[in-house]
């Protein structure tokens, strides 16, 4: 726990808050792209101890939260009617689908299993040659080279009875989105420091030139969050608009090519459908022709009808930071984390759900 | 290493000659196999003068106020790092008692075992129920033992109930807890739910972590001798964790309650098992593990003994009532912010991410 609690020094926070406080001139939105930077933010208490004039918005960076509902109907169906071995990672089994979660799959009795990684799931095909094992591949790029691993390790073994469900959403692209909408005013972004450890930090740098905006790649831990946040109010107070790394520590300019190979070998970019935002161009990986054996998209090849969302969630509205969640008329009322109406409810790490456990709006 | 854990790899129980290796749905028929596997085996492992009549029920003399508590114990896998169900689900309801204020003295026993459970795997358990009996001081006077067919169990359910008179000088209610009342916790969070993952299919990863599963019966007993009706409410945060019991507790007392993060006692390895995961450690289960909500003025007091005590060496005050923000626990993090803490709205699953 040594390397965490330095993360955690109450006297460093406190003198990085007195740096913001006094650092900050005007008003400036900044939003954290990552559910975890949003955890970590609403778990330590960090809002509340900002000056008013910071306002943290909460981006769409769950990629649980944003996974399209169609898919979570066929991950159900492949469970209930097909009766494959579903295995994904495990806040993913409580996002509902149109009719049901995979957790409430699991309770009538579909085969559906929690992994921690991908190559478990491999490991579960071989051990039951009988049965078709399929994994729920989701996540941003940070979980993309571990669900391409188990592509090509089951390619290499033979095993014929493991296919992945892809439903992998991809950053840059996504605050190109949020920037792009007319309606969101987003001053600089805190990019989340576990996708830069794969990617890089690159892809920003067109991205901050073009628009104009800082994007700090930051951490997770408290202290990460309140430099990240000190970094981007220094270059906005001095009109900058850079790339920065605040999670130097982990994050290379450059990522983890070895990683990125992977990712190429067994994926190619495609347009990805967000749950409560939409289609957003190149901003999700699809399983490349080579391996279509190992795609559950084409090998089983289920049509299942687009179910519509809940006309009266505004999670598009909140994820791309044009509403908190207390601004929603359903939150904390019909909208809760056991019956969530949209995407933001559904994980832990999802802004609403982050806000409904831990900001004390509400009484659970 | 423990006191518990010496005797536990001393314990030297040689399994019975039996003339078959795994349990049948005849061990549950009542007939000749069922006999033939309680005699050779349950009655002459935990033997004593009340199991020994073998009537339908155990008669028993209890004297004044008495309480009674029972729990069914269903684990996967039965056995994980530091126990078994068997010493769980001793412990479990001797621990209940004891959170009453009570003595515990009878056990009720009761088995409902999947066909195809080898029985090597059952007699391991009842060993460990015999140990946990002897060191929690209790016995086990009746009991039951079922068999259901193969895919409708999961190995092992285990039911224990139990009965015993309430300590003279307990006076242990919700209604006693007052504004200023410290929160003492009697050790490290997390151990035992942390224990269950480490071993657990699909999350399994290398840890030293061990299950806190003991009796506090006798540690207990000595804080009430000492402390009587300053000792206002003890509670087990077993399932659901602490955030869950305190929240129960403020909720339906009404009371305020103030946590400070820095404070919470917890192993490395657990701390660091639950970052990884992406768990809090606030709701993940404990087993040996009490709260008492102890009057102002003897917190101290009732800290210092429990650091002399084995069970509470970790001890630590980690919080107060407070007449604030009634039935809210508002935790100050380890950077000073402040977060309510709420229930679950179900299981806690690991995050992606």
């Amino acid at each position: 726990m040594k390397y965490m609690s330095e993360y955690r020094d109450p006297e460093l926070a406190k003198k990085y808050l007195e740096e913001i406080k006094n650092t900050v001139s005007r008003p400036w939105s900044i939003m954290e792209v990552c559910g975890g930077q949003t955890h970590s933010l609403v778990k330590n208490g960090i809002i509340e101890m900002l000056p008013d004039k910071v306002t943290m918005i909460h981006g769409p960076g769950c990629p649980v939260c944003v996974t399209p509902l169609n898919l979570i109907d066929k991950a159900v169906y492949l469970a209930v009617e097909k009766g494959v071995i579903l295995c994904s990672f495990g806040d993913m089994l409580r996002v509902p689908g149109s009719q049901k979660s995979l957790l409430e799959a699991k309770a009538e009795g579909a085969d559906v299993r929690i992994l921690y990684s991908p190559l478990e799931a491999v490991k579960i095909a071989e051990d039951n040659p009988h049965k078709e094992v399929v994994f729920f591949a989701v996540g941003f790029e940070t979980t993309a080279p571990a669900n391409a691993l188990s592509v090509v390790h089951a390619h290499r073994r033979g095993v014929k009875n493991y296919s992945i469900l892809a439903s992998h959403v991809l950053v840059p692209p996504a605050i190109k989105a949020v920037i792009d909408d007319e309606e969101s005013k987003i001053d600089g972004f805190l990019a989340a420091g576990h996708v830069c450890t794969i990617m890089g930090n690159t892809e920003y740098h067109p991205l901050s030139a073009a628009y104009k905006v800082p994007i700090v790649v930051t951490g997770f831990e408290p202290l990460d969050v309140l430099q990240g946040i000190l970094m981007v109010i220094r270059q906005l107070e001095q009109s900058k608009s850079e790339v920065e790394n605040q999670y130097a520590r982990i994050v290379r300019e450059e990522g983890n090519p070895d990683a990125q190979k992977v990712i190429d070998e067994v994926f190619e970019v495609r347009n990805q459908m967000w749950r409560g935002i939409g289609e957003i161009p190149e901003s999700g990986y699809a399983v490349r022709e080579k391996y279509a054996d190992f795609d559950a998209t084409k090998k089983y090849n289920v049509t299942i009808e687009e179910a519509p969302e809940n006309p009266d969630c505004i999670s598009g509205q909140i994820m791309k930071g044009i509403k908190k969640p207390f601004e929603c008329s359903q939150f904390g009322k019909t909208c809760k984390p056991t019956n969530p109406l949209g995407a933001p409810m559904v994980s832990s790490e999802g802004a609403c759900a982050a806000y409904y456990h831990f900001s004390g709006l509400v009484e659970a | 290493m423990s006191e518990n854990k010496k005797i536990r790899m001393q314990l030297q129980c040689p399994m019975p000659k039996l003339d078959f290796d795994v349990i049948t749905l005849g061990h549950g028929s009542g007939g000749v196999l069922t006999n033939k596997l309680l005699d050779s085996g349950v009655f002459d492992l935990l033997s004593n003068d009340i199991l020994d009549e073998r009537h339908d029920g155990a008669f028993l003399e209890l004297h004044g106020k008495t309480a009674f508590s029972t729990d069914s114990f269903l684990v996967s896998p039965i056995f994980f790092p530091g126990g078994n169900i068997g010493e769980l689900a001793v412990n479990g309801t001797v621990n209940d008692l004891a959170m009453c204020g009570a003595n515990p003295k009878y056990l009720s026993l009761s088995f409902i075992i999947e066909e195809g459970l080898p029985v090597k795997e059952f007699w391991d358990i009842l060993v460990a129920v015999k140990f946990a009996c002897q060191k929690a001081g209790v016995q086990i006077v009746t009991g039951d033992t079922k068999v259901v067919e193969k895919g409708k169990g999961d190995k092992i359910f285990v039911n224990t109930s139990g009965v015993g008179p309430i300590h003279p000088k307990a006076k242990i209610s919700a209604k006693n807890i007052a504004v200023g009342d410290k929160i003492i916790i009697s050790g490290n969070v997390a151990s035992h739910g942390m224990a269950i993952m480490s071993v657990r299919e699909g999350l399994e990863f290398d840890s030293e972590i061990q299950s806190d599963t003991t009796n506090l019966n006798h540690t207990i007993l000595s804080l009430i001798e000492q402390f009587g009706e300053n000792i206002h409410l003890l509670t087990d945060p077993t399932r659901g964790g602490v955030a869950t019991v305190l929240k129960e507790i403020a909720q339906s007392s009404e009371i305020g309650i103030d946590l400070f993060q820095k404070d919470f006692p917890m192993d490395e390895q657990v701390a660091s098992a639950c970052e990884l995961l992406g768990l809090d450690p606030l709701y993940v289960a404990n087993e040996g593990l009490f709260l008492a909500f102890v009057s102002e003025s003897e917190a101290d007091s009732v800290l210092a003994t429990l650091h002399e005590d084995e069970n509470g060496k970790n001890a630590r005050i980690i919080g107060t009532v407070v007449a604030e923000h009634p039935k809210q626990v508002i935790m100050e993090s380890a950077i000073g912010g402040k977060r309510v803490i709420s229930m679950l709205p179900g299981e806690q699953l690991p995050r992606i991410c």
